[in-house]
């Protein structure tokens, strides 16, 4: 049997809670609630949940199918020879006395190097092949009509930078394969009436393969045409949100009775 | 208004009894505000965008390098019934990326064309670069002809196209005698009836008819004289 305790004065009384204060929360869970938390933090000064998600949460045509994952591949190889290309750019020079040297030594002696460059080299044809083939899949799916011409526009723009990038990227070895094909490739370029000739002046840096071609390619590479293509997939990928996407062709649409007599 | 739209205010500050308006005026201070806004957002742009553009294609289109002679050998090293190779630096400061072969001989009496007023060149130096698409072609001794290994272009004893994708004949490079040395100076460009263009153009840049009106010459090549 518990006796009752002695009266305390109340000098002594714990303090009474002051009013409003909640319930100590126990530190674990605290911890789960760490992540919701910083998320409303951020939300409360952003309002950004709304716009994420308008880009999350969206419906999808029936007969969605695997073809339609091309576009996000791309974009996939696309950030590859993003992140494999800015550590390449920490190990390359792009100077014509030692730019070979330094894509050997990063074969050759770097960590992981001959990986890292070939997920760059292989990865490049990977993005070039899925871009095509998910151009394809909008040609004959015939996702490039009304709403969706300007993403089209877009696209081959994107299409254009993209070959831009290959070529371009194919002088940074320095090898004699690199070498010949920048002389082919720019001449060809030089074809075009009238301004061809200035066009490849502006490539090469002059009338002759020079002390600077190497580095213009390079900065074209690296700096102008990553650029332009995330802009490029930002304004693709904020209209394939907000259109939608297509219905295969070979599914029909499902008209109500009333349409479907009218048709008849 | 049929279409129930507002009737469109009066261009005037006047009509639309705005203070401090007058006869005449038309710019209210919302346009005159809108219009200094765009003007300062354009010149701010324009002020680093000009130099840039300015500084990326300026020297690359109009630096004219200049003309430079490269001694490659005494008159008796050339024959004139075959090419004898030489290697010669064309763009300087840029090691093996910058050297070129040539091909060089004597010239013939009979060799078309005969030399322009004002020069007496006494070597003829071929270029190596194929004029479709700027591979390096090799001179063939036993059929006189120069190949080149990418697409099959086909050269003859004179830098004449016999066959193949070449729109050219081969570049040539001025060629004088100092000093008991044959040197030679700047590449220029012929066409089929091997007249000379002092400006050189790029390889699969036509030069009959109307191809020398398409393919303009370059501010950027040495210039002779």
């Amino acid at each position: 049997m518990k006796l009752p305790l002695p009266p305390l004065p109340s000098a002594l009384k714990p303090p009474p809670k002051p009013p409003g204060e909640t319930e100590r929360v126990p530190p674990l869970e605290q911890a789960k609630e760490a992540g919701i938390a910083t998320a409303d933090w951020i939300d409360e000064r952003t309002s950004l949940s709304g716009p994420a998600r308008w880009v999350m949460f969206r419906k999808v045509p029936k007969g969605t199918n695997w073809f339609y994952t091309l576009g996000s591949a791309t974009l996939f190889a696309f950030l590859s020879q993003a992140v494999t290309g800015v550590f390449l750019a920490m190990y390359y020079d792009p100077s014509v006395t030692n730019a070979y040297e330094s894509a050997r030594h990063i074969t050759n002696d770097v960590f992981l190097g001959e990986f890292v460059r070939g997920m760059h080299k292989w990865g490049s044809t990977v993005m070039v092949i899925l871009i095509c083939l998910h151009m394809a899949r909008t040609f004959f799916f015939g996702a490039y009509k009304y709403p969706r011409e300007l993403n089209w526009v877009i696209g081959v723009v994107l299409l254009i930078l993209t070959f831009t990038m290959a070529f371009t990227g194919y002088l940074l070895p320095f090898d004699q394969r690199s070498y010949w094909a920048t002389i082919v490739g720019v001449n060809i370029n030089g074809t075009g009436p009238i301004a061809g000739p200035f066009l490849s002046d502006f490539l090469r840096g002059g009338a002759e393969f020079g002390s600077t071609t190497l580095s213009r390619f390079y900065a074209i590479h690296m700096l102008l045409l990553p650029g332009a293509i995330i802009a490029l997939i930002g304004a693709h990928l904020y209209l394939v949100t907000k259109l939608g996407t297509t219905a295969p062709p070979w599914l029909k649409a499902e008209g109500s009775d009333g349409l479907r007599d009218e048709q008849v | 208004m049929a279409d129930g739209r507002k009737e469109p205010k009066s261009k005037y500050t006047l009509d639309r009894g705005m203070p401090g308006a007058f006869e005449g005026e038309t710019v209210t201070r919302r346009r005159f505000m809108t219009g200094t806004v765009h003007g300062a957002g354009a010149i701010a742009v324009s002020a680093f965008a000009l130099p840039a553009l300015g500084f990326a294609a300026g020297s690359a289109l109009f630096d004219r390098p200049p003309v430079e002679w490269e001694a490659i050998g005494a008159p008796e090293d050339f024959p004139d019934d075959t090419y004898i190779p030489r290697v010669i630096t064309e763009v300087s400061g840029i090691g093996q990326i910058g050297r070129t072969t040539i091909y060089v001989r004597s010239r013939n009496d009979d060799d078309p064309p005969p030399n322009p007023p004002g020069y007496d060149e006494q070597y003829i130096a071929i270029s190596t670069r194929c004029m479709h698409l700027g591979c390096p072609v090799r001179y063939i001794d036993a059929a006189k002809r120069f190949v080149c290994p990418c697409h099959g272009g086909v050269y003859n004893f004179l830098g004449g196209v016999d066959g193949g994708p070449p729109v050219r004949p081969l570049d040539r490079f001025y060629t004088r005698v100092t000093n008991g040395q044959v040197e030679v100076g700047p590449r220029y460009s012929v066409n089929s009836e091997f007249r000379r263009f002092p400006s050189y153009r790029d390889p699969a840049q036509d030069l009959d008819g109307i191809g020398q009106y398409l393919y303009p010459g370059r501010f950027s090549t040495p210039k002779m004289d």
